[in-house]
């Protein structure tokens, strides 16, 4: 099961719900899971079979696009859906000048997709908390 | 040896490098390039200085112009800066929110400014400066999401001048925003480091910042290429700002909120590498947040979530 949390812009197409889960060994499964679940989805999420440009997807925190996009292996992660934004520009409009995001970046550095793969890189703890509102005064290190 | 400058405008770059041995100490050395210490105190000195310089040469510019730009600081507040060393008259549109002293600050550079609704955010201040420039073509808009000499700034400046400073360098972590920085710094230090790693730091919206109608309503600058980061890592409020205080309490050093979260990042991807150098550029200093109500928020993620912060 993954749990996935659902930014505004999408929640009409869930129900309403902040968060969803779905199935799947990789993102890819998981986004089509998600799609047979609320079928509203599923044209805001691909494009052709692929993600579309303006939905960026994170696992456990780190882009997809940065990892092995559609076909990373989830394990256990969350994910979380957010609009594409630019920082200082949320949501400009797409008239001014915006373009596809470029997919499927491969990560050039293979001793770090190694290290990824061995599970010694962190994932943030505080990202993993998808539903639980922060409360507490303690500070989250990751 | 020390020297004279003609001008504020030959002190942009040439920023400070320090060693964080205490917020990250073992094994990989991080290093902080401290933006902060340009003349209006944020790396968009760089950007702006370039933006219009390249207008000059391209013959775009004639003395006396009118400048527009939407912003909602430090690219506004540079504008001001060049803008009035160089004679141009710069308006300035930013939300309505924006916080007091960037707004105070634009007024005693010069500027003036124009208020968009505050609930559209920066998005609002993009449209109403398209608006104005369309119904009046004396305006020029640098227009920074789209103007390849911002990544060039950080090619010529902030990625020379690390390649300049270090002999090895893994890992370079910057904050995303236009994509400026991360663009012209890492293809710099790429050619230097073939291996580097460029990682972006990027914040985690608020709730109240993500009303756009439809995704399809979202954004990619054009100047950003995102298959040329390697890595992307969401940065909450929360960690941001534990991070900066956690800098200023470990190395003095007194960072903007996206500062916070390049360096928590920073450090993370640290923690991953057995040795190295990783070096992380921080934007601007903490000066311009001092009116923001998250320093003694007992909930630091709701007090930020109306704002996008970088």
């Amino acid at each position: 099961m993954t749990a996935i949390r659902i930014p505004p812009t999408l929640r009409t197409e869930v129900g309403g719900e902040r968060q969803v889960e779905a199935y799947g060994g990789n993102v890819r499964e998981v986004l089509e899971d998600l799609a047979r679940r609320y079928p509203a989805l599923e044209p805001q999420l691909f494009e052709a079979g692929e993600l579309a440009s303006f939905v960026n997807v994170y696992l456990g925190g780190e882009d997809i696009r940065t990892l092995d996009g559609l076909d990373t292996t989830v394990d256990g992660l969350p994910l979380i859906l957010l609009p594409a934004m630019a920082g200082g520009a949320p949501g400009a409009p797409a008239a001014i000048g915006s373009r596809r995001a470029e997919p499927g970046s491969a990560a050039r550095s293979r001793r770090w997709t190694a290290l990824r793969r061995e599970g010694r890189a962190e994932h943030c703890p505080s990202l993993l908390r998808l539903s639980a509102p922060r409360r507490e005064s303690g500070r989250t290190r990751c | 040896m020390l020297t004279t400058a003609d001008s504020l405008l030959s002190l942009v770059g040439n920023t400070p490098l320090v060693e964080l041995s205490r917020f990250a100490p073992g094994p990989v050395r991080v290093y902080a390039k401290l933006e902060g210490q340009n003349p209006t105190g944020s790396i968009k000195d760089r950007v702006a200085k370039a933006m219009i310089e390249a207008a000059e040469a391209a013959g775009e510019l004639e003395p006396g112009r009118r400048l527009l730009e939407p912003t909602s600081g430090n690219t506004g507040i540079s504008l001001a800066l060049v803008a009035k060393l160089k004679g141009y008259p710069l308006t300035c549109v930013l939300p309505a929110n924006a916080t007091e002293e960037r707004r105070r600050l634009l007024q005693l550079y010069g500027a003036e400014l124009v208020e968009s609704p505050g609930e559209e955010g920066s998005n609002g201040a993009v449209r109403l400066a398209l608006e104005l420039a369309e119904r009046d073509s004396s305006w020029f808009m640098p227009f920074q999401y789209g103007n390849d000499a911002n990544p060039r700034a950080h090619y010529d400046g902030t990625g020379a001048e690390i390649a300049e400073a270090l002999q090895r360098v893994d890992v370079l972590v910057a904050g995303l925003g236009t994509g400026g920085t991360l663009m012209g710094t890492g293809e710099r230090l790429r050619e230097s480091f073939p291996d580097v790693v460029v990682a972006a730091a990027e914040p985690l919206p608020g709730e109240h910042v993500m009303g756009l109608r439809s995704l399809a309503d979202g954004y990619v600058p054009p100047i950003l290429d995102v298959s040329k980061l390697d890595r992307k890592l969401l940065v909450s409020n929360e960690e941001s700002v534990a991070a900066l205080r956690e800098l200023l309490d470990a190395e003095g050093i007194f960072g903007g909120v996206s500062a916070g979260a390049v360096v928590h990042v920073a450090r993370r991807l640290a923690r991953e590498l057995d040795d190295g150098v990783v070096v992380c550029v921080l934007a601007d200093a903490g000066w311009k947040y001092l009116s923001a109500d998250f320093w003694d928020a007992a909930d630091v993620e709701t007090s930020m979530e109306r704002t996008v912060w970088w």
